[in-house]
């Protein structure tokens, strides 16, 4: 059995709001694996903390008024990186764990060239000179099939496009071979044609690099084409994780089989969509119990009072009661 | 057949610049009663100004616009502020839409007070009555959009349209904010209230799955161009343009076991200042049969099908991809 490249147990990262008024629970005690060249989805809508998971990984998270809480582990390679000293943390950040975020115009320097960002990494990491740099910076626009990498290089974050944008923050974060690559919405700026141009480059410079790839998104139709398997999350919790197609054959939490029911499809014809009820809760008062009970169809007492672990077996498992009492499930629950 | 409600007669926006930006270039459509006409289209493709345009949010280049028979373009300001209690709009970001500084309540009381709708004594049960209609509880009147979340808030937007009573409502993009299990309850209100008021809708949006659920009829727009008319089926089954049948085949599926193939276009959208000559689609475009006509001649909107309201601008749409 391959070691996992990547293992996060218990991930804490509470913020302290801004009135002082109480702490956000914004991941609760999260845990994954990520294996060498997979790719693992993480989705979830906003507020699940899905993003805030990924910017711990890197410990990008703003102290104050964040802190990821002691007894968290992140652990790369068999370090854990919430114990490395700052130099030893940037020698792996945007070097062996590279990250492509959603907006790439404000990710982007504007008042430099796309050329010296990109550089910029292998300069820090791997000492080039600056003209073998360039040189470098101009094969990575190549290789992310921008139109006219030579002339492209000297451009400013502006003149381009925003799917050249996303070329470039992609050939920014890949220009030292990383082995982990987190992309964070990395289409949800974009154009769906554009889109599909920019999910097949990922997919295309995974099997070319061999990376690891943690994609987190709200869209189950771009975890369904690009993911080995997926993390669904729901209020600072891991909900239920499974190899993609079990996933999606048969999905064990109430929450998974909502979104999943309530995404419009393109081969459905017209019809009313089956709504989740209510609204994600507040990460400062998370609901007693499962997290989601009030808004879910199936749930009885014990499921307001005691929070239930990850069950199942195997490589499939959810949070929820129903799957040790699966007698409990409603055979039609109301929606809406 | 009905006379249709909303008839829009070949509208130009062009807005002035060196080149001039041709955001909408001559589009014609028309709505039926108590319809959906979905207008899909990506960035830049003008599908948010033929919507503001038509309610004169913005001012015309060119063509006409006749509701329920009046020709919109031709109306002084009282008229059209008349025009305005029959068509409404509910914008994509309910936050930057609202006011921030008042509260839910005066926001639906302000159309019902210009429009004289409701003498003082009653405003209060208006409010209520209209907060009931779009699923929130009469105590919302009392907060601030701040305090609301981003579902609330387009709930609260499509209240406000509600307001003054109106027949018609263009919908730019209504549900692209909101997360996933929010849309399908904001897409399920908009379909309940078209019923219960014989609404009519343009809803614009970007996103076909979303247009699926809701449209009886869909226009994909390319650089200021229908490129492709039909009734909803036969757009979904039966797509005729090959921008269209791309723009289909991108939309990720919930489905990992989908084999439908993917048609990968390249390049970018071009600028609208700067369309292609001919065929706006014609430099991305992936059909086998393109050729130098395609590069020359701008491809007329025509029927190509058995159906005479399938129409697509393709000088090849009737051959296979």
């Amino acid at each position: 059995m391959t070691e996992p490249l990547l293992r996060v147990r218990d991930l804490k990262t509470y913020f302290v709001t801004e009135q002082g008024r109480g702490t956000a629970r914004a991941v609760d005690g999260v845990s994954f694996d990520l294996y060498p060249g997979e790719t693992l989805g993480i989705v979830g809508e906003s507020g699940c903390g899905k993003t805030v998971t990924s910017l711990s990984i890197l410990r990008l998270i703003p102290e104050p008024p964040g802190h990821i809480r002691p007894g968290s582990l992140i652990e790369f390679e068999g370090r854990n990186l919430l114990a490395l000293a700052p130099p030893d943390l940037r020698a792996i950040r945007g070097n062996q764990i590279a990250m492509v975020f959603q907006e790439p115009m404000t990710s982007l320097n504007p008042v430099f060239t796309v050329g010296d960002q990109i550089a910029e990494a292998a300069i820090i990491h791997q000492r080039l000179s600056r003209k073998a740099a360039r040189a470098r910076a101009i094969e990575m626009l190549t290789l992310v099939g921008l139109p006219d990498p030579a002339e492209r290089v000297d451009h400013y974050p502006h003149q381009l496009s925003g799917g050249m944008r996303q070329r470039v923050m992609i050939a920014m974060a890949l220009v030292c071979h990383p082995k982990v690559l987190i992309a964070d919405e990395p289409t949800t700026a974009l154009d769906v044609t554009i889109q599909a141009q920019i999910l097949e480059l990922l997919e295309r410079l995974q099997a070319e690099l061999g990376m690891a790839v943690l994609l987190i998104t709200h869209d189950l139709g771009v975890v369904a084409g690009q993911a080995d398997r997926v993390v669904v999350m729901y209020a600072g919790q891991v909900v239920e994780t499974a190899p993609t197609t079990a996933l999606f054959d048969g999905p064990l939490h109430p929450y998974t089989e909502g979104l999943m029911a309530a995404v419009p499809r393109i081969d459905a014809p017209k019809s009313r969509l089956q709504a989740i009820p209510g609204q994600v809760p507040a990460a400062t008062a998370w609901p007693s119990g499962c997290r989601f009970h009030p808004r879910c169809p199936h749930a009885w007492t014990k499921c307001t009072i005691e929070e239930p672990p990850l069950l199942g077996d195997g490589d499939h498992t959810a949070r929820c009661w129903l799957v040790q009492e699966p007698g409990r499930r409603k055979r039609q629950p109301e929606t809406e | 057949m009905t006379a249709p409600l909303l008839d829009i007669q070949n509208l130009v926006k062009h807005y002035p610049g060196r080149p001039p930006v041709r955001a909408v270039d001559g589009v014609s459509l028309t709505i039926a009663p108590g319809q959906t006409l979905g207008l899909v289209g990506e960035s830049g493709s003008g599908k948010s100004t033929v919507g503001r345009t038509i309610l004169r949010l913005q001012e015309p280049t060119a063509g006409r616009v006749l509701f329920e028979g009046e020709d919109v373009f031709a109306l002084g300001t009282g008229p059209l502020r008349a025009l305005r209690r029959r068509m409404q709009i509910v914008f994509q970001d309910p936050y930057s839409s609202l006011n921030p500084r008042m509260t839910v309540g005066r926001t639906l009381r302000e159309p019902l007070e210009i429009h004289r709708l409701a003498p003082p004594a009653q405003m209060e049960a208006r409010v209520t009555a209209l907060l009931d209609e779009v699923g929130l509880d009469p105590a919302f009147a009392g907060r601030y959009p701040h305090e609301l979340s981003g579902g609330q808030r387009q709930r609260v937007g499509i209240a406000r349209a509600l307001s003054v009573e109106p027949r018609f409502i263009v919908c730019d993009e209504p549900v692209s904010a909101l997360d996933v299990s929010v849309q399908a309850q904001v897409l399920n209100l908009l379909a309940d209230l078209q019923q219960k008021r014989r609404l009519t809708y343009l809803f614009i949006a970007h996103d076909l799955a979303v247009v699926r659920h809701i449209a009886d009829q869909v226009a994909v727009m390319y650089l200021g161009r229908i490129v492709e008319r039909a009734p909803a089926p036969a757009i979904y089954s039966a797509p005729r343009h090959p921008y269209t049948r791309a723009l289909l085949s991108a939309v990720p599926e919930p489905n990992p076991r989908a084999t439908r193939e993917r048609i990968v276009l390249t390049g970018d959208i071009p600028s609208p200042a700067h369309p292609p000559s001919g065929c706006p689609f014609h430099p991305r475009c992936p059909h086998p049969k393109k050729n130098d006509r395609c590069r020359t001649e701008t491809p007329a909107l025509r029927v190509t099908s058995d159906s005479p309201a399938h129409l697509a601008a393709c000088h090849f749409a009737e051959e296979p991809i």
